[in-house]
């Protein structure tokens, strides 16, 4: 295997994994910016999506239509957080709606372990997802599920990006985060903005979720967790609250968590996580507008 | 009787009862309600230790469990004893082979060190506010976990930390949680504790009367992971084993779950919180393992407590988010003056 | 003054709070379609806070705010907008992350008829000749006057039937308020009802019929705006005095 060879395979590597990020990050700002608040639960829609995935195959449902319905599972239950959850808090200051976020986050994880058990399942991918592609006599491989990840990340945001620029409704949700009492008074519906901010931002994480259970193989009721608090730092790497910004966070982190695991000794590659943290803390400190609003404070 | 008599009386008496509750109750009670007693007085010591950053000083830290986890690990590795200590964790460097420390000196080591790495973590971190705060400190949590998953030779890593010696009783956690009761008193209710609700209450006037936000947050910050790594090691010598994990999101949550229901800006109402999170989590607990009344058996119901808890963490958040007691103390009219008295110390000001 | 009909917006004795702070203690004022009325007085009288509290912005504490009838007080913005009273809110306060033809497609967001909504564009351009050049900007990156020009055009986009104007001159350069001024008297040659609010008073008398003169969250003194520009009263009791 080539120098080259071992650069490009980690790059794919850091794509897919960039992508995912990306997905989940996008969500987690589209709420932030409506609402200014950090939806801890974010990651729980993407266990949602993928739960629902895994059971409706289970019952011999169509892959497909499957992965339809768990989309629209993960859109309905973070229509439903938001309802129950948020609304009664809206007005509270920020720290009390954050922590908010993280209760919410620590009942419907222990839920699924009710019902679910904490123990790991099977995430069934049909057979024509499992294959993987050689390059360069195998030097280079990735999965069917590698590339799936990156072609719908791609369709996902281009549509994503449609709906932000061109529909009213799109628009609107980009003038709230921007100025909240500038779009009251245009006459935007600022409750149906949260609303819709909520169902898009949540069919999002329920793509991200089966997208992330696929690469793992496995659905468990805190798979959530992690991912999203590596997209909350994705977010705050590209500006908290743009949506182009979470898309840059996103393949920034992915890179450098790819590259710190690829190209550093494991004695250090170990602490990955602590590293990424740290680059958080870093940002908030020096740049807590992120790299795309350098001089915007975030405003809460 | 004067009123500083009054006090001191006072004092003495609860000094007295909690004595006799102490040295009293394990003759008296059953095992299990000697655990809840003892489990009561070590979350009060945490979440005290929690009130007077995120309480009196408004700087809401999530990050205070990796204090309390730092301290749990330092204490255990300077106290499990040195036979155990070559096997259970041969990587050791050799000096801390050589020695294994009493309980008390290794508490207070575990105290001095966490606070120590408070000065470090925190120096940076006070300068944020508000959210930006929370979620930094939230970092540093996660950082923890992660380096005490990883350091293993200190740490053996996810597994089981274990040997730690089972030293924790009931007069130990009541004579900690009456220190640390006397000087956060003292503290909080002293010039300085003024000048940290100053900056909680107000950044901006707190600095424009010449109050240091940076220093006032550091000091609340750094006296308050003292506690938490002394609690730590409490808890350590409690548990005897425990893992990484053992200090993270789950204990953070339960922890600001008793200090928000009792009230953020009291310390009876940190206490109140206590008693009432910590009895409704063993009544749960009990519930969770399934029973059985009469004809009826319930189920296990794994993650029942945590599920209750959560919901009302959110009830509280809705209908009462100052709390129980909110920023008042049960003061048993040991504190009201007469209007003279106010007057001549209004005077000498 | 004695206008016949009903006014198209009356306020009686509204009453705002802001926590313990009384911001508005009795605010009482009328305004009749096709006029234009201006809201004068020193900073602090209360003169934004009217404009909020009838945009639904704050609420009011107690007190009556009918438009053309019916009452709108507590109304949620979005459908005191749909009912026919748009506001061009001080500091201007536009998307500045969104291109100034968004911006102008968010001020018609309330409204469905395409057709209409593409006469009014064409009508904003002939207005503010500016913005057709600088369609696809970002609203952040014009000067303050074009700003200002868009912030107009975008309530005006609303299609109101009262426009609410808050310092339309404050941050832009002399010239160009001239220009918004010229562009406001048109519009009030068209016909349409405005409520103003201004620090600069002889614009704002020069333009409007009527004024109010606010002070400490009452009405001081009102009258026709002729018979107030020479009322020594109005400029060293009230405002001068107030500052």
């Amino acid at each position: 295997m080539t120098q080259l060879d071992y650069m490009l395979q980690q790059i794919v590597n850091a794509v897919s994994l960039g992508s995912l990020y990306a997905l989940v990050a996008v969500g987690l700002s589209i709420v932030f910016g409506v609402l200014k608040l950090t939806n801890f639960a974010h990651g729980d829609v993407m266990m949602v999506g993928a739960f629902g995935v895994a059971l409706l195959v289970g019952i011999g449902v169509p892959f497909p239509v499957a992965v339809i319905c768990g989309i629209a599972a993960a859109a309905v239950a973070g229509f439903l957080i938001e309802r129950i959850a948020y609304r009664p808090i809206r007005d509270a200051p920020d720290v009390a709606r954050l922590l908010t976020s993280l209760a919410v986050t620590y009942i419907i994880e222990n839920v699924g372990i009710l019902v679910f058990t904490s123990s790991p399942r099977n995430f069934p991918l049909p057979a024509f997802l499992n294959t993987s592609w050689e390059l360069s006599n195998g030097a280079i491989t990735f999965t069917s599920i590698n590339l799936l990840t990156i072609a719908l990340t791609f369709v996902s945001l281009l549509l994503l990006g449609w709906f932000i620029t061109r529909t009213t409704t799109g628009l609107g949700m980009r003038a709230a985060a921007e100025d909240m009492s500038a779009a009251q008074l245009v006459g935007l519906d600022v409750n149906r903005l949260i609303i819709v901010a909520f169902i898009v931002a949540s069919a999002y994480a329920g793509l991200a979720g089966i997208l992330w259970a696929a690469q793992a193989g496995v659905v468990q009721p805190q798979m959530g967790f992690t991912p999203l608090l590596k997209a909350f730092v994705a977010a705050i790497i590209g500006g908290f609250g743009s949506i182009a910004g979470a898309l840059v966070g996103g393949y920034i982190l992915g890179a450098l968590e790819i590259f710190i695991v690829a190209f550093l000794p494991s004695s250090i590659s170990s602490y990955r996580d602590a590293i990424v943290f740290a680059v958080l803390i870093a940002f908030l400190l020096v740049r807590p507008g992120g790299l795309l609003q350098p001089n915007r404070e975030i405003k809460l | 009787m004067s009123r500083e008599a009054r006090i001191k009386l006072c004092v003495l008496f609860a000094l007295v009862a909690g004595a006799v509750v102490a040295f009293g109750a394990p003759h008296v009670l059953s095992d299990y309600f000697v655990r809840i007693i003892l489990l009561i007085a070590l979350n009060a010591i945490l979440v005290l230790s929690l009130s007077l950053s995120n309480g009196f000083t408004g700087v809401f830290s999530l990050g205070h469990v990796g204090f309390i986890g730092a301290g749990a690990y330092i204490s255990g590795i300077l106290s499990i004893p040195v036979q155990q200590k070559l096997a259970l964790l041969p990587h050791l460097p050799a000096f801390l082979h050589a020695f294994s420390l009493p309980f008390l000196p290794a508490t207070l080591v575990a105290g001095v060190l966490t606070a120590l790495l408070a000065v470090v973590v925190g120096y940076p971190l006070m300068r944020l506010s508000g959210y930006f705060v929370s979620v930094a400190t939230m970092g540093f949590l996660i950082i923890v976990n992660v380096v005490l998953i990883n350091a293993s030779d200190f740490t053996r890593g996810a597994r089981t930390f274990t040997g730690v010696p089972l030293e924790t009783t009931l007069p130990w956690v009541f004579g900690w949680l009456a220190i640390t009761l006397f000087v956060l008193a003292r503290l909080v209710y002293s010039p300085f504790g003024r000048a940290m609700k100053s900056v909680r209450d107000d950044t901006i006037a707190a600095s424009a009367v010449g109050i240091g936000v940076l220093r006032t947050r550091l000091i609340a910050f750094v006296i308050g992971a003292f506690f938490a790594g002394v609690g730590g090691s409490l808890y350590a010598h409690y548990l005897g084993s425990f893992s990484p994990n053992t200090f993270y999101f789950s204990l953070t949550m339960s922890l600001i779950t008793m200090l928000v229901l009792g009230g953020m800006g009291s310390l009876s109402g940190a206490l109140v919180g206590v008693v009432c999170v910590s009895l409704l989590s063993e009544v749960l607990r009990s519930v969770e393992r399934g029973f059985t009344i009469g004809e009826f058996s319930v189920p296990a119901l794994f993650g029942a407590s945590q599920i209750v808890l959560g919901f009302i963490f959110i009830l509280i958040m809705i209908f009462r988010p100052k709390g129980i007691m909110g920023e008042r103390e049960f003061t048993f009219g040991l504190t009201q003056r007469s209007a003279v008295v106010n007057q001549t110390e209004e005077r000498k000001r | 003054m004695d206008t016949p009909s009903t006014p198209l917006l009356q306020v009686e004795d509204l009453q705002v709070n802001f926590g313990a702070v009384r911001a508005l203690k009795s605010i009482s004022l009328d305004v009749h379609a096709g006029e234009v009325v201006a809201l004068v007085g020193a900073n602090g009288a209360g003169k934004s806070t009217t404009l909020r509290t009838i945009s639904g912005l704050s609420r009011p504490r107690g007190g009556r705010i009918s438009f053309n009838g019916k009452s709108i007080a507590g109304m949620a913005p979005a459908k005191i907008v749909r009912l026919g009273i748009a506001q061009c809110p001080e500091g201007r306060r536009l998307f500045g992350g969104l291109t100034v033809a968004d911006n102008l497609r968010l001020g018609a967001c309330t409204r469905t008829d395409k057709d209409a909504v593409a006469a009014d564009s064409e009508r904003m351009f002939g207005l503010f000749p500016i913005l057709k050049q600088r369609l696809k900007q970002l609203a952040g990156t014009l000067s303050g006057g074009e700003q200002q020009q868009l912030a107009l055009a975008r309530a005006l986009m609303a299609a109101p039937r009262l426009l609410l104007l808050d310092e339309p001159s404050l941050g832009v350069a002399p010239l160009l308020v001239r220009h918004i001024f010229s562009a406001l008297a048109e519009l009030k040659l068209q016909g349409m009802t405005m409520l103003l609010v201004e620090q600069n008073i002889k614009l704002a008398l020069d333009l409007a019929d009527r004024a109010y003169v606010l002070r400490t969250g009452q009405v001081a003194l009102s009258g026709l705006s002729a018979e107030l520009r020479d009322s020594e009263r109005v400029a060293q009791a009230y405002l001068g005095a107030a500052t």
